[in-house]
């Protein structure tokens, strides 16, 4: 509207456009590891002058201890959690994060809904529309986001929970934010309804999440990331402020892309991620997967494991969750270094989705101080295996798996795969062979070529990293 | 629809736009710290609730303000020290890292 507009607010949107240019080109230098560090130095400094000239904007006579204590608590707190934090448990405190930026963007819609009920005239179908938009998917992502943080720290079961009747039980939930959404909309009644649809969606994210498997988590923590993003830029529209619009619309785009990047990698839609029940038969690539089968196993000691490592042309070390679990990643470097002193060529194979998020076997394998060079995707690495004398496999199970290759009837058919049976031996660590709760058989454990090494996998790394080096 | 929402509405899509085309450039092996990043970006609704919170009378009254200031806060200092701290990792060549343990 052509309002009359201070040269001051004027200034603020100038600033606030300033920002978006930061936030467009840190997410650009991202593109390369070389600059993405001066990448995220850029975007600190959008935000920095996005929060300074917002507070041109601002009441500080009456309200500055609510800044004092809500900023400096939030600063403190998210600032050691993010110093304190292990490196294998990053997907969990990026969930927390993404969570409580939905929870601010629920809070701000309903700020913002609350003011204007006392000035009826601000009430357009516009405005209630992005209201509560944005506090509906704030609520489903603030919530979704804890129930996520739970099941990766292991507060809660990481095995999809389901009940009967659970997608009717979502889908009435689903109706109730609609009706009332377009109650708050039609501005009838507005209030209770307001508080309805607010309600009904934080208790979806909830349920949401509850019947998603560990293997899964990729896609949701994309997904959540995106919720948070789009809640945010919903904000934006409320507010009329072009700087949430810009960003939450780069983070909602950011997330969708990798959510369907993490699907695709399953070869699963986000529908059946969300509703396939799929879970509870993929559970986990972790190493609690496969059953025993019917077939037979090798059992390999560690100094059988040691001589064929040392004297192979190449290994390709082949991540999963089981390495972030038993925190095996310096370990498996310190092989790595150890073999190379042998003449052995070590490559990494990365699955888009192992892991618990997109790219976690990468951060962890950086924090080994592992070069980035020598850590190839799925593509990359495939046409290696024949040429390839151990694939070492570390906790990964179900994207190793053939059968997703070749047995139409198992759960992930269809899946890409790391074509790990391909090499001339394949080493499996592995915590033990008892069936565990994914009950997806993994014939590469009984293929001629495959030795199991059981025990914790640092340990194993461990004790293979002492015998390569009396060798 | 009126020109105000239009306007919004036009640097909403073109946003998305430059989102998708942006991120499709980011390689495979820096999406986790990607997610962070974008994680620490959306913290800008810390914008929206210094809106509501730090005025004369706070529509959410004052612990609910302090709530929402606090968690949008979090978003944003957690959100950057965390990716600051994953991309520090990232090197080219084996170097030892500060602290690390290992010889060579």
């Amino acid at each position: 509207m052509p309002d009359a507009v201070s040269s001051q607010q004027l200034a603020i949107d100038f600033a606030y456009l300033v920002t978006g240019v930061c936030f467009i080109l840190g997410l650009r230098y991202l593109s390369n590891p070389k600059t993405a560090r001066l990448g995220n130095t850029i975007s600190m400094a959008g935000m920095a002058i996005a929060l300074i000239a917002t507070g041109f904007n601002l009441d500080f006579t009456a309200a500055w201890w609510i800044l004092l204590v809500g900023a400096g608590v939030g600063a403190a707190v998210g600032i050691y959690s993010a110093r304190a934090v292990k490196m294998t448990a990053m997907p969990q405190m990026v969930a927390l994060f993404n969570g409580a930026g939905g929870g601010a963007a629920a809070m701000v819609a309903t700020a913002e809904y609350l003011g204007a009920l006392d000035d009826p005239s601000r009430l357009t179908w516009d405005f209630t529309l992005a209201t509560v938009l944005s506090s509906v998917i704030g609520a489903i992502s603030f919530t979704g986001s804890i129930v996520a943080f739970l099941k990766l720290q292991e507060l809660m079961t990481g095995r999809p929970i389901t009940y009967p009747g659970q997608q009717v039980v979502n889908a009435l939930i689903a109706l109730a934010i609609v009706v009332g959404a377009g109650l708050v909309i039609a501005n009838y009644d507005a209030l209770p309804a307001y508080f309805v649809a607010l309600g009904a969606a934080a208790l979806l994210g909830v349920l949401f999440v509850l019947p998603i498997g560990g293997a899964d988590m990729p896609v949701i923590i994309s997904l959540l990331n995106s919720f948070t993003g789009l809640a945010a830029a919903m904000t934006g529209f409320v507010l009329g402020n072009n700087v949430l619009i810009i960003s939450g619309a780069l983070v909602g785009a950011s997330g969708t892309l990798l959510t369907t990047l993490m699907g695709k990698a399953m070869n699963r839609s986000i529908t059946n991620v969300l509703f396939g029940a799929f879970g509870s038969v993929q559970s986990s690539t972790a190493g609690e997967g496969g059953t025993g089968g019917s077939g037979t196993v090798r059992e390999a000691t560690v100094d059988d494991v040691a001589t064929m490592l040392a004297y192979a042309k190449q290994v390709v070390v082949v991540p999963g969750y089981g390495m972030a679990v038993a925190q095996a990643q310096h370990s498996v470097r310190e092989l790595a270094d150890q073999l190379e002193k042998h003449g052995v060529t070590v490559k990494y194979a990365i699955h888009p989705v192992a892991g618990r998020m997109p790219g976690h076997m990468n951060v962890l394998l950086a924090e080994a101080n592992v070069p980035y060079p020598a850590l190839y995707d799925m593509e990359d690495i495939n046409p290696e295996f024949p040429r390839t004398d151990v694939a070492l496999i570390i906790g990964a199970n179900d994207v190793t798996n053939p059968a997703a290759r070749n047995v139409p009837s198992s759960p992930i058919y269809g899946m890409p795969i790391l074509d790990v049976d391909k090499s001339h031996n394949v080493v499996v660590l592995k915590r033990s062979m008892k069936p565990g709760f994914a009950g997806i058989d993994n014939p590469l454990y009984e293929l001629p070529n495959t030795m199991m090494l059981f025990g914790d996998a640092k340990s194993s790394i461990d004790k293979l990293v002492g015998a390569v080096k009396a060798l | 629809m009126n020109a105000h929402l239009l306007s919004e509405l036009t640097v909403f899509v073109l946003a998305v736009f430059v989102g998708f085309e942006v991120i499709s450039k980011v390689p495979t092996t820096l999406h986790t710290p990607l997610m962070s990043a974008t994680n620490a970006i959306h913290g800008i609704v810390l914008v929206g609730a210094l809106l509501v919170a730090i005025v004369a009378e706070p529509k959410l009254g004052p612990v609910l303000s302090v709530i929402v200031v606090f968690l949008a806060s979090l978003n944003v200092f957690g959100g950057y020290v965390v990716t600051q701290r994953m991309l520090a990792m990232f090197k080219p060549r084996a170097t030892p890292a500060p602290g690390d343990g290992s010889k060579r």
